[in-house]
């Protein structure tokens, strides 16, 4: 593989458009638009994962979590919208958060940057992934683990379904108002 | 044989299996669920013949089996077939489904008998299992199941505030005795390392592991081997119902009456003789014939009160059930004298006839309710002889095979057989003169009950329009008369058959010795049912007055008996109340301080006070309020923390991360 | 500078910016976002360490990677699943009036 530019192009690109995205998504005051922004987010990552030469998951990135979780968002934020936006109030003490933020992030690059840098600079053969070794992987030695995921995931969705029903002494809201078809009974629910 | 004792499981696992299904059967099919558990018990009857045959053939077996293990510690359970715990198992196993098929008849218009009969058939599998078990542990979790049972049965007709109040009496009652179990539980296993009772030679009733604990001492010079002992006869005092722990018993009435049938007569109150039979050889360290071991001697006086108390408590009551139940408590005391004294196959036979009769006594006072239309006040009863003659018969074998009436009744061999061991005790002779004081007795509060219930003519309107039950109910109760008096055969001091198959290396008894405990035995018995037939001769007379003859003789004993010598009235004006005082202490603390910063913040402000007040008398008020002032102000200050902001806790776990994390990373550069 | 070094302090950067709008925004939706976001970070973190860091096991980092996405998904379902619950019973998704725990 031919060495790559510590600091090219491409890498400050997909960078720019991770903490863009991040930034965007954490301060837009449009709560739709922060959505999408997180989506940009994600794609952002997903290069990234592309570029690290983990194909296989830079795509489960942008399906799972562009294609699932950020239209999650977008929807619930949908759902959700109208009724207390008449007393939103910009931000919860900025300051302090942004402060802890900043602080946690100089600790940390100070960390990156004089913590025993060698084990990390050394550069081994790089790793290749081949999506079968990874797949052999997880249903040889991964397999409980795996298979204790598929239950987790089984039993959120379940779990998130039932807890979105309607309760039966709440009234639905009134007809017109935001997204009041968002929650009528799921007509799969499994009860 | 080995295939037998590796497959022992099963027939507690049959009552269970009805238990779990019937769980799962919907109300209306509560026939069907009483028919299973019937089934699934006669099977383990069946089962269980098929297993004490063999004990009877070949002798005790044993299997233990791996149940976890975590690091170097493996914890195993098994099963065990000897002697002891054959005929208990073909005693609860018959008798249990004879009560079963009592209550089949019995429950069958209360629709919640599904309910009942998962919760018997459980009590069932848990009894089982507590007897087979070859592990104090496994026996211990049965323990606590046949408990949970019992706790659920009392309490069955819920909605009804004194049976839900007996429900969680007998439970914390118990649990008072339980506690002393578990601690000898865990005692005996860190110093044995094992709660297996038989391992090929590990376990912990075996001689490598006796000796290992006989000689030593704890603190204050008691032998290692009689506190572990003390520790567990706390659990059998209070499941066994002995004092100063009985009150529980007498109110475990209130549950259905073949309930109290099986779990408060025959099985499980009898756990606790069965315990300390089990743990005979444990309990038993280091006593000889002439100087028993300490833990015996306690057994012995428990016992001897116990059963004394019981007998006259049981003379001035006037529910049907509550006799027998304080009947049942001096008849565990009985057992526990005998065991004291004469060994585990003394006490033993005396608790295999007593649940025989015993059960026999219940589910004939089951009748009688049921009959007279749940009337249990033996003054609104009598003159059941003629309307009810199959009870009438049963009853009376019963109430004959209790007081001990010579030949033909098993009771009169079994308690003969104690009193014999008790006439041999070197310690002292006053548990023989109360048990025959108290075999006396016994005699004679049976014929007061007997006379109130099925003599003269009725005194109430249901009993007046009294009918006998459909044979459901009848046939269990002639079997169990039958039984009663077969049982005579095999434990007659002639032919002690049951005496030596229990334990075989008990010596026979001198027969000129034997003779003259008989006919004492026989006359003090003759003495109480003389005393009961000359007194109550003219009953109907007598309760004109309102009064009971013996209350008319006796006043001031009578009320003192009648009140049960005011246990429970000295239980609620001390423990109870204590209790009560703590809780309510707790509860205003709880509901003004809100949380435990506030608690520890008030603490600090009121000493605070506390001081300012006493260095300045003079504003003794003004400092005590500004005492309480701080108090709410730093417990508002510090409840503040607690305000249901995610962020702000989220920011004080940030700042420690961030410190933290500064911190090792400063560690690790410098 | 290598790029093992880059590419940590990206994700400690994405990781501070998820982390402040989880502890500013007052809407429970948008902290989810940065909760999102602190996540990906982590995925990012394992793997950097599998691509440019000792490799004990071959394929440690992107196995991590895909349970933790996997967990996320998870997550974020229930999450929002609450969200919408308590939405339809106090009409808000403001996480400072959602407090009943309060001590």
């Amino acid at each position: 593989m031919p060495p790559e530019p510590v600091l090219s192009l491409a890498f400050a690109i997909v960078a720019g458009l991770v903490l863009g995205g991040s930034v965007a998504a954490v301060s837009c005051r449009n709560r739709v638009h922060a959505g999408l922004f997180l989506a940009v987010a994600l794609v952002g990552l997903a290069l990234v994962f592309l570029r690290m030469g983990a194909e296989f998951l830079g795509f489960i990135q942008i399906l799972v979590y562009v294609g699932a979780v950020a239209v999650l968002i977008v929807f619930a934020i949908l759902l959700t919208r109208g009724s207390d936006s008449a007393h939103e109030r910009r931000s919860n003490a900025p300051g302090i958060g942004i402060g802890l933020a900043v602080l946690l992030w100089g600790v940390l690059a100070w960390g990156i940057l004089h913590r025993s840098p060698g084990a990390i600079a050394t550069p081994s053969p790089p790793p290749s992934m081949a999506v079968r070794d990874l797949g052999e992987r997880l249903l040889r030695e991964e397999l409980l683990p795996l298979q204790t995921v598929g239950l987790l995931l089984t039993a959120a969705l379940i779990g998130a379904a039932l807890i979105a029903l309607p309760e039966p002494g709440i009234s639905p809201r009134p007809s017109g108002s935001h997204g009041s078809a968002g929650t009528e009974t799921p007509p799969s629910s499994p009860t | 044989m080995e295939n037998l004792a590796k497959n022992l499981w099963v027939i507690p696992l049959l009552p269970l299996l009805a238990a779990t299904v019937g769980t799962f059967l919907p109300r209306r099919l509560h026939r069907v669920t009483a028919g299973l558990s019937v089934a699934a018990l006669a099977t383990a009857a069946i089962l269980a013949a098929a297993a004490f045959l063999s004990v009877v053939r070949g002798g005790a077996l044993y299997s233990n089996v791996p149940w976890f293990e975590t690091g170097t510690l493996s914890v195993r359970v098994g099963w065990i077939l000897d002697p002891l715990s054959a005929a208990m198992l073909l005693m609860i196993t018959v008798v249990g489904t004879l009560i079963f098929i009592f209550s089949t008849g019995y429950m069958a218009e209360d629709p919640d008998s599904g309910r009942f009969f998962c919760f018997l058939s459980l009590f069932a599998a848990a009894m089982l299992g507590l007897i087979l078990s070859n592990s104090l542990l496994l026996l211990f979790i049965c323990w606590e199941l046949v408990g949970l049972a019992s706790y659920l049965l009392i309490g069955f007709w819920y909605s009804r505030p004194p049976a839900a109040d007996a429900a969680r009496k007998a439970f914390l009652t118990t649990r008072i005795g339980d506690l002393g179990f578990l601690v000898g539980l865990i005692w005996l296993y860190s110093e044995s390392g094992t709660v297996l009772f038989y391992d090929q030679g590990a376990g912990c009733l075996e001689p490598a592991a006796l000796s290992g604990i006989a000689g030593r001492a704890t603190a204050g010079g008691l032998a290692l081997g009689t506190a572990i002992s003390l520790l567990l006869f706390c659990g059998a005092v209070g499941k066994s119902g002995q004092l100063p722990l009985h009150v529980w018993l007498p109110d475990a009435m209130e549950g259905p009456t073949p309930v109290s049938a099986l779990i408060h007569a025959a099985t499980m109150v009898a756990a606790g003789v069965f315990l300390m039979a089990r743990m005979f050889p444990l309990v038993a360290l280091g006593g000889s014939a002439e100087l028993p071991a300490p833990a015996l001697v306690v057994m012995a006086w428990t016992g001897a009160l116990t059963a004394l108390f019981g007998a006259l408590t049981a003379v001035a009551q006037t529910d049907i059930k509550r006799i027998l139940a304080y009947s049942t408590i001096s008849q565990l005391g009985f057992m526990m004298m005998g065991l004291a004294t004469g060994g585990p196959a003394v006490g033993m036979v005396h608790l295999l006839t007593h649940a025989f009769f015993k059960a026999l006594l219940f589910l004939g006072a089951g009748s009688v309710i049921h009959g007279c239309h749940g009337e249990q006040d033996i003054r609104h009863l009598g003159g059941l002889r003629r309307r009810m003659p199959l009870t009438f018969a049963t009853y009376a074998v019963g109430m004959m095979a209790l007081s001990g009436v010579p030949v033909f009744f098993s009771g009169f061999w079994s308690k003969d057989a104690i009193l014999h061991s008790l006439s041999h005790w070197a310690p002292s002779r006053v548990p023989f003169l109360l048990g025959v004081l108290t075999a006396a007795v016994t005699a004679f509060y049976m014929t007061r009950q007997m006379i109130y219930v099925f003599a003269g003519t009725s005194r109430g309107p249901d009993s007046a329009h009294a009918h006998e039950g459909s044979p459901v109910l009848t046939v269990p109760l002639g079997i169990l008369a039958g039984a009663s008096i077969a049982l005579s055969a095999v434990t007659t001091p002639f032919r002690p058959w049951l005496e030596h198959f229990l334990s075989p290396a008990s010596t026979p008894s001198e027969s000129g010795s034997v003779w003259g405990i008989l006919i004492l035995s026989a006359l003090a018995c003759g003495a109480g049912l003389a005393a009961g037939g000359i007194l109550y001769r003219n009953l109907g007379v007598a309760l004109k007055t309102g009064r009971d003859p013996l209350e008319r003789w006796v006043p001031r004993m009578y009320t003192l008996m009648r009140d049960r010598f005011r246990f429970d009235e000295f239980y609620r004006a001390t423990l109870v109340k204590w209790v009560g005082a703590a809780a309510w202490i707790s509860a205003a603390l709880d509901q003004s301080l809100g949380s435990v910063f506030r608690d520890l913040a008030s603490f600090a402000a009121s000493a605070g006070s506390w001081l300012s007040r006493t260095v300045d008398q003079g504003v003794l008020n003004a400092s005590f309020d500004d005492g309480c002032q701080a108090a709410r102000d730093a417990g508002g200050l510090l409840s503040r923390t607690h305000d249901g902001q995610p962020q702000r806790s989220l920011r004080i776990l940030i700042a420690g991360v961030i410190a933290l994390a500064a911190g090792l990373l400063f560690l690790a550069t410098s | 500078m290598s790029a093992a070094t880059l590419h940590l302090l990206l994700a400690a950067a994405m990781f501070c910016i998820g982390l402040a709008g989880a502890l500013c925004r007052r809407n429970a939706i948008l902290v989810l976002i940065g909760i999102e976001l602190m996540l990906n970070a982590a995925n990012l973190n394992f793997l950097t360490f599998w691509k440019y860091g000792p490799q004990p096991q071959p394929l440690d980092g992107p196995v991590f990677v895909l349970f933790s996405v996997a967990i996320a998904a998870a997550e974020a379902a229930v999450g929002l699943a609450l969200i919408i619950a308590i939405h339809r019973r106090y009409r808000t998704t403001q996480l400072e009036e959602i407090s009943r725990l309060r001590g």
